[in-house]
């Protein structure tokens, strides 16, 4: 005891010795962080327990995946998602041959040439193309391909709308993937005599490709399951349509809403079941498209020695 | 043989290769460009040799660069183009009118104050749930959870982000609000003396409310805030967390001294993020709240009401003359307007903390 006061800090510590106060506001805090992870898985698996339960009823009948409502009555039971699964596909996959290029063009300039203002505005306008609302997304496409250019409601100026959604995403990915391809490979590659494009097309974007291909799906899974484009952009049709250029086109967001503002939402009624089939039958591709994108990141992965 | 002296300039890093080595775990993802001044192509003496191959590819990825930075703008100018018409045949005051009718072309009378006070109150009403919650996991993520498990539950919060929004409105209407029904009922009855909780313009009801459609919004915007609130918290630096457990802190006091000021920027700006996020969504609030008769906003969350996005989702069928779509247009360009101000300034904010 006595001896303490030769070896007193000339300065108070900064944190004394473990007080229960101390103890207590710890153990407090500790309490309070985990308890917010368990808030927040809470609703998710509330919402995939209801999406699963209300809309496993109709999905393991063959019709469901093979028919439409086409021939079916609103509040017949019956017919399938078959047209609106044929149009969210056909919608994701057109909006990814477009939005994919340019993303990845995009990505490699910013990686490869990006230099000085330009590219600063860049990747400012990608962060802020990303936080465009895809209602607003959907409202330029309308203003641009539907008033200015006169063209018809259609599939594809829905694919135009998610486009713009999509091109961040994948810039941002692809942008990742590719900074992190080791410089080794380029300067081994232009020490050879290997042209800059060359070398960007055969060994950079190779080398980053499954990260990139992941991203890429991902870009899409979130997409598809837009609904906002599709209200401003084209109609519901409870037809198959494979024809994206012309008519209306289903997609399963859009048949969801359809069912919502047409059929009443009662337990147990048929739009009941049908919105949440639907609603099940795009969680499935979503984690389907997810699963491939997983996959495949596997096998076109780097081989480690 | 020209090669030699292009080997240097073309690599993704102006600094060189050995310069390069020691820092590449410590770049910030949203921050590159702080890099660029750098490097003037070395002199060479004689003209270098461009190869057509090589031209041609760096116009395609510039024309895509600059492609993208002209986009922005286009979207703005398009919607400016369309919307004058409908706001040159609006009767009313465009911004401190509270109707919107537009259904008769040569007729319309409608003003954004309503859409924007409701846009701006589920959103708030969002973000005070989301912020300290997404606080907390982020936290949890970075800190507290097993290293082992971190990575398995940082893909869970993802997950949520990969809901589609229009299943979180069906949920959040036909499942989270008659759950919460006896709860809302109670907050309103006991505190109606206070305005913000005072009996709203679609009573009786309490389900369809900016209540419910902000809580169902703040588990939407959850992921986004906590992505880069844990992004940011990784990177406090490794002696400043060793340091204060050196000095004897418990874990929330190292929390508490080292991460949180470090990360409290990033924080800052993942929650305008969220902010941003939040005033946009559309399907989601379009299905949960409920439309008032007749009745405007009255700064009570259980009010019903549109925010601009639900408004232009819910009247869909009114875009069948370019007039009424030009006023939806208009409400559109608002709203754009108003997420580019707030990721500007939320990518400012976590701007300023990258250098």
């Amino acid at each position: 005891m006595s001896t303490t006061s030769l070896e007193a800090p000339a300065t108070t510590p900064a944190f004394q010795q473990v007080s229960l106060a101390r103890k207590v506001k710890n153990g407090f805090a500790t309490t309070l962080v985990w308890f917010s992870f368990v808030i927040a898985v809470v609703p998710l698996v509330w919402v995939l327990y209801t999406v699963v339960v209300n809309g496993i009823k109709r999905l393991p009948y063959s019709n469901w995946w093979t028919e439409d409502f086409g021939d079916v009555l609103s509040d017949e039971v019956g017919g399938g998602v078959v047209h609106a699964i044929i149009g969210s596909l056909l919608q994701g996959l057109v909006c990814a041959i477009i939005a994919v290029p340019i993303g990845m063009l995009v990505a490699i300039y910013l990686v490869e040439y990006g230099r000085g203002k330009l590219a600063r505005a860049t990747t400012f306008m990608v962060d802020i193309l990303s936080g465009v609302p895809s209602i607003v997304a959907a409202l330029f496409i309308y203003a641009l391909w539907i008033t200015t250019l006169g063209l018809p409601r259609s599939g594809f100026a829905v694919s135009l709308s998610l486009v713009l959604l999509m091109i961040p995403v994948v810039v941002r990915s692809s942008e990742e993937m590719l900074r992190i391809v080791p410089d080794d490979l380029r300067e081994a590659s232009y020490a050879l005599g290997v042209p800059k494009w060359k070398t960007i097309m055969k060994i950079v974007v190779p080398t980053a490709l499954s990260g990139i291909v992941g991203g890429v799906m991902m870009a899409l899974a979130r997409v598809m399951g837009e609904t906002a484009p599709l209200l401003v952009l084209v109609g519901y049709s409870a037809y198959t349509n494979w024809d994206i250029f012309h008519g209306e086109q289903a997609a399963l967001p859009l048949l969801m809403n359809n069912e919502r503002v047409s059929n009443p939402m009662d337990p147990g009624s048929v739009g009941f079941d049908r919105i949440w089939g639907a609603a099940l039958t795009l969680v499935l591709i979503i984690a389907l498209i997810n699963l491939l994108a997983t996959v495949f990141a596997r096998l076109v992965a780097p081989k480690k020695k | 043989m020209s090669e030699s002296s292009s080997t240097r300039t073309p690599t993704g890093d102006p600094g060189g290769r050995s310069s390069s080595v020691t820092t590449p775990p410590e770049v910030p993802i949203s921050e590159q460009p702080a890099s660029t001044a750098a490097p003037q192509p070395p002199a060479s003496e004689k003209p270098k040799k461009v190869r057509p191959g090589d031209r041609i590819f760096q116009n395609l990825t510039t024309g895509a660069g600059i492609f993208v930075v002209g986009l922005i703008g286009l979207i703005g100018l398009f919607l400016l183009i369309q919307a004058i018409p409908a706001l040159k045949a609006n009767k009313a005051d465009f911004l401190t009118n509270h109707g919107w009718s537009t259904s008769d072309p040569a007729n319309m009378a409608f003003g954004i104050l309503d859409l924007l006070e409701v846009t701006v109150a589920t959103s708030l009403v969002a973000l005070v749930i989301a912020m300290p919650v997404s606080l907390g996991i982020a936290l949890f993520l970075t800190q507290y959870a097993p290293p082992r498990l971190a990575r398995p539950f940082a893909y869970v919060i993802d997950l949520l982000a990969a809901v589609p929004s229009i299943i979180f409105g069906l949920w959040g209407i036909l499942v989270f609000a008659p759950t919460i029904e006896p709860f809302a009922q109670w907050i309103n009855e006991t505190f109606s003396w206070f305005p913000l909780l005072a009996p709203g313009n679609v009573a009786p009801s309490v389900r369809g409310t900016i209540f419910t459609a902000g809580i169902v919004l703040a588990v939407m915007i959850l992921p986004i805030i906590t992505s880069l609130s844990r992004e940011v918290f990784e990177r406090t630096p490794t002696p400043h967390i060793e340091g204060a457990l050196a000095l004897g802190a418990t874990r929330w006091e190292v929390i508490r001294t080292t991460v949180l000021p470090f990360g409290k920027a990033g924080y800052v700006g993942a929650s305008m993020l969220g902010l941003g996020r939040a005033l946009g969504e559309t399907i989601a609030l379009a299905v949960i709240l409920l439309i008032p008769q007749g009745k405007n906003f009255d700064w009570s969350l259980f009010d019903g009401g549109a925010t601009f996005a639900s408004k232009i989702a819910a009247n869909y069928s009114e875009f069948n003359n370019e007039v009424s779509a030009g006023a939806y247009i208009a409400a559109g360009l608002v709203l754009f307007v108003l997420t580019f101000l707030v990721n500007f300034a939320a990518r400012a904010v976590i701007g300023k903390k990258g250098e």
